[in-house]
């Protein structure tokens, strides 16, 4: 259109002219926009006045005089402000989202793999997770978590409780017998690549045995190894882990003394774990020799703290719950409403981000797979090495919009009684203040900053992966 | 080639090691088969020992769960009683007779028993119409949308809410479950159409400060929480208009839902404008359109037709989505589960469990069966354009 210009523009009249007419257009849709704005404040201010509502922020720093059942900063009923209480309410929210967003994607990778898995049964088995799922209402779900699984739990007195093992000193025997145990594991798993050679059926089979007997024997043999040496549970038949109604209860593990020193060793460590791999991945560029790095990472990471913890002079304390009267006294409490709220989140949006994954996975051609099999690749490093990178590209948009969902979902809480923002301020604070528009143009403008602020972040971190691309 | 000849070389040294077979080759096993049972269960059950391996492990999980869910949701289920007393016996599984007590509570709330044939014609039209529409084989879809979009929402409410002299009026406080939940999607649905319209359009149109307004609101409604809006329905609109315009308490959500669903089927739509190839608004304007005649003749049904899928799937979250409402107060089926499976004549521990239960499978074969015709259409949608 703009290749040739005409020497002189046609005669029309200026209402007939689309610059004209988009100036009126947009002037008529600004007056009507100004006018509804004009009015719904007008009559807001005099409905707000009428009824005795509050039209400023001043409530913001009045005593709020109700208690939140879960605080990440100090907050009291008597003492704190509905200010604090907004603040309070939005820390949960994070919380909520940031322990869900990691377990949801988590869950939902191991899920969009598993459906294109070649294991038939696998495949269905996580085609049915995401079809059920994804297609009952979040609430519905939530609700059925708290009221049906959690609610009627039996009462603190008759808590579940889980079983220990009486362990009283670093025990030789059972150390010896731990270790055959993790050994023999580790000889069946050997067997087991031996019996895929055989290529047969009754080879496979047989394998699949020996990998169940293995997993076995490592998780008692490991387990018995850890307990045994370390010795700290000296418990008559509990391990202080209870469940009941009012939730799960965990006995307080609690550092004395010695936390900056071992914070410091931390961070050594994991920066000396980078640094192994750093050297690692340089090493097998120069040789084309393959290096063990992530056990030794871990060994590094776990290590240093380890090693500083038996020179300082600190000592871990462990207070376990006991039953006191009606409710148990000391340990740490998971409430039922955040467990479901984290529960039922997690594994519904897992559902979304399965899909996702599998829509990634399944737009990177299937040249990609086919070279990497060539290469000699196992499926496992197949998807690790070649197709989950490049599937990413295809993935972070659209799982960003399932985190976006994720936060957003969680405003559910207030179904639960979890003390979320919305509950917390949209809630009570709207309730016990009656200021509805301030409270909820908060509430909201918190979400859209959330909301931009993720997806700002998601967008760097896009860009960061487009980059690689060649 | 410094040496003089040094594939001679090879050769003579190959000679002095040559090596000929004398006894013949064991014979190998036989193929693994290619076809039947067991090449099957070879090939997609056992292909390796790791696989093999999850294969147990699920069979396991199966084993353990389904079972028990059997036994629970048919064998030990309690299938008619007169009240709770049966179903509160230790041992016995979901409480069908719930249920089936409460069945019209769930679909109609307190509506008045003796009018409920009017939801019923009411829930009927609506059917046969989305009927009408979805199915792509059966003609006049203009008739179709027209009667829908426009007849079916003012005949619809007279039905159920009646009207001056011919029906009783029946107060929308009493109207709740499987209705009030439909009710909500189709509002929200045929709300949610023009005004999806009009949003992308303005998003895609070149005046900067429509193009500005439509972002906004798309963006703004999009970028919180459907509770939140609800909220802002409910409390905020009463103060917005003067005092004797104030709204009916089931008409804000369904306002809110509306403006809700429009902005998600905005992005929707303007998706299928954008893959409007951009010869078709040229041919359109080189004929001398108008830019409405364009939109109207040309591209939208066009555009349309290509994201019915994508509008289908905004209809399931939606639909979804209704049992929301129950935070505003109002009385959906999820809601009616909630209350009654608190009733004393029937409260007991499978109670909860067995409403829920039968919620969910409400909610799943709507929603799966939707999700399958989106599937669908999107597979036959995609045979015109394949090349």
């Amino acid at each position: 259109m703009s290749d040739h210009k005409l020497t002189h523009r046609p005669h029309i009249a200026w209402w007939n002219d689309p610059f004209y007419r988009g100036l009126v257009y947009q002037l008529v849709l600004l007056c009507v926009l100004l006018v509804l704005v004009y009015e719904a404040a007008s009559n807001a201010s005099q409905n707000m006045r009428a009824r005795g509502i509050p039209t400023d922020f001043g409530f913001w720093f009045k005593t709020s005089g109700f208690d939140i059942n879960l605080t990440l900063i100090d907050y009291g009923a008597a003492s704190s402000t509905y200010g604090r209480a907004f603040w309070v309410g939005l820390l949960n929210t994070l919380l909520v989202a940031g322990i869900s967003i990691p377990i949801a994607t988590l869950i939902g990778f191991f899920i969009g793999i598993a459906r294109l898995s070649a294991n038939w049964l696998m495949a269905r088995l996580a085609g049915v997770y995401v079809e059920s799922l994804r297609n009952i209402p979040l609430l519905l779900q939530l609700l059925f978590w708290y009221n049906a699984v959690l609610k009627p739990l039996p009462n603190p007195r008759d808590s579940l409780v889980m079983p220990g093992v009486q362990i009283t000193q670093p025990d030789l025997s059972t150390t010896i017998i731990a270790s055959l145990m993790v050994l023999a594991g580790g000889l069946l798993l050997r067997r087991s690549r031996a019996m895929q050679g055989t290529g047969t059926l009754l080879g496979n089979v047989f394998g699949s045995v020996l990998i169940g007997l293995a997993i076995l024997f490592w998780l008692f043999g490991g387990a018995l190894l850890g307990l045994a040496n370390v010795g700290l549970l000296h418990l008559s038949g509990s391990m202080g882990v209870f469940l009941n109604n009012r939730g799960l209860i965990l006995p307080e593990i609690n550092l004395v003394g010695g936390a900056l020193e071992l914070s410091i060793a931390s961070l050594i460590g994991l920066g000396a774990a980078f640094v192994y791999r750093a050297i690692a991945r340089e090493r097998q560029r120069q040789t084309g020799k393959q290096q063990a790095v992530a056990l030794i990472m871990l060994a590094i990471i776990i290590g240093v703290p380890l090693i500083t913890f038996g020179f300082l002079d600190s000592h871990v304390t462990i207070a376990y719950a006991e039953l006191r009267g009606f409710n148990f006294a000391g340990g740490v409490r998971v409430s039922p409403e955040f467990a479901a709220l984290i529960f039922g989140l997690s594994t519904y949006t897992a559902s979304f981000i399965a899909e996702v994954v599998r829509g990634g996975i399944l737009a990177v051609p299937q040249g990609q797979n086919e070279a990497s099999a060539a290469l000699g690749l196992r499926r496992g490093l197949a998807l690790k090495l070649v197709i989950i990178p490049q599937a990413m590209r295809v993935i972070i948009p659209p799982l960003t919009n399932q985190y976006l969902n994720l936060i957003k979902n969680s405003s559910l809480a207030v179904f639960v009684g979890f003390p979320d923002l919305v509950q917390v301020f949209a809630g009570t604070v709207l309730n016990q203040t009656g200021a509805a528009v301030q409270v909820i143009s908060i509430t909201m403008a918190v979400y859209l900053v959330v909301s931009l602020f993720t997806s700002l972040i998601m967008d760097l971190y896009n860009r960061r992966m487009a980059l690689v691309d060649r | 080639m410094s040496q003089s000849d040094p594939k001679l070389n090879i050769n003579s040294s190959v000679r002095q090691n040559v090596f000929v077979r004398q006894e013949s080759i064991a014979a190998r096993q036989p193929p693994i088969p290619t076809r039947g049972v067991l090449a099957w269960i070879n090939d997609n059950l056992f292909a390796t020992p790791l696989s093999g391996f999850v294969t147990l492990a699920c069979i396991a999980l199966v084993a353990l769960v389904v079972p028990d869910l059997i036994r629970y949701l048919f064998i030990d289920a309690i299938w008619s009683a007169e009240d709770g007393v049966p179903c509160r016996v230790e041992g016995t599984g979901a409480c069908w007779a719930f249920v089936e007590r409460k069945l019209s509570f769930f679909v109609y709330g307190s509506y008045p028993r003796e009018m409920v044939w009017r939801v019923n014609l009411t829930l009927l039209m609506g059917a046969l119409l989305v009927g009408w529409l979805l199915i792509p084989r059966l003609p006049a879809k203009r008739l179709a949308s027209v009667l829908f979009f426009i007849a079916y929402p003012v005949a619809g409410y007279w039905l159920a809410y009646g009207f001056e002299g011919v029906l009783p009026k029946v107060s929308t406080n009493l109207w709740g479950g499987v209705f009030v939940s439909l009710l909500v999607a189709l509002v929200g649905i045929v709300m949610s159409l023009p005004i999806g319209i009009v949003l992308a359009l303005g998003r895609r149109s070149h005046m900067p400060i429509v193009k500005f307004v439509s972002i906004v609101l798309i963006e703004f409604v999009r970028g919180v929480p459907l509770i939140t809006v609800l909220f802002m329905a409910n409390t905020m609109l009463p103060l917005f208009v003067p005092q004797e315009l104030t709204p009916d308490r089931l008409l804000r959500p369904l306002i809110g839902v509306s403006i809700f669903t429009g902005a998600y089927t905005a992005e929707t739509i303007r998706a299928g404008l954008q893959a409007m190839p951009k010869g078709q608004f040229e041919g359109a304007m080189s004929l001398g359109l108008s830019y409405w005649q364009m939109m109207r003749l040309i591209i939208l049904p066009q555009a349309l037709t290509m994201v019915i899928p994508g509008i289908v799937n905004s209809f399931i979250s939606l639909f979804k989505d209704t049992t929301l409402v129950a935070v505003v107060g109002i009385f959906d089926f999820l809601r009616a589960i909630e209350v009654a499976r608190l009733d004393p004549v029937w409260a007991g521990p499978s109670l909860s469990t067995t409403g829920y239960v039968f919620a969910a499978l409400f909610y799943w074969v709507f929603c799966y069966s939707m999700s399958r015709y989106s599937q669908n259409l999107e597979a036959r949608l995609a045979v015109g354009r394949r090349r």
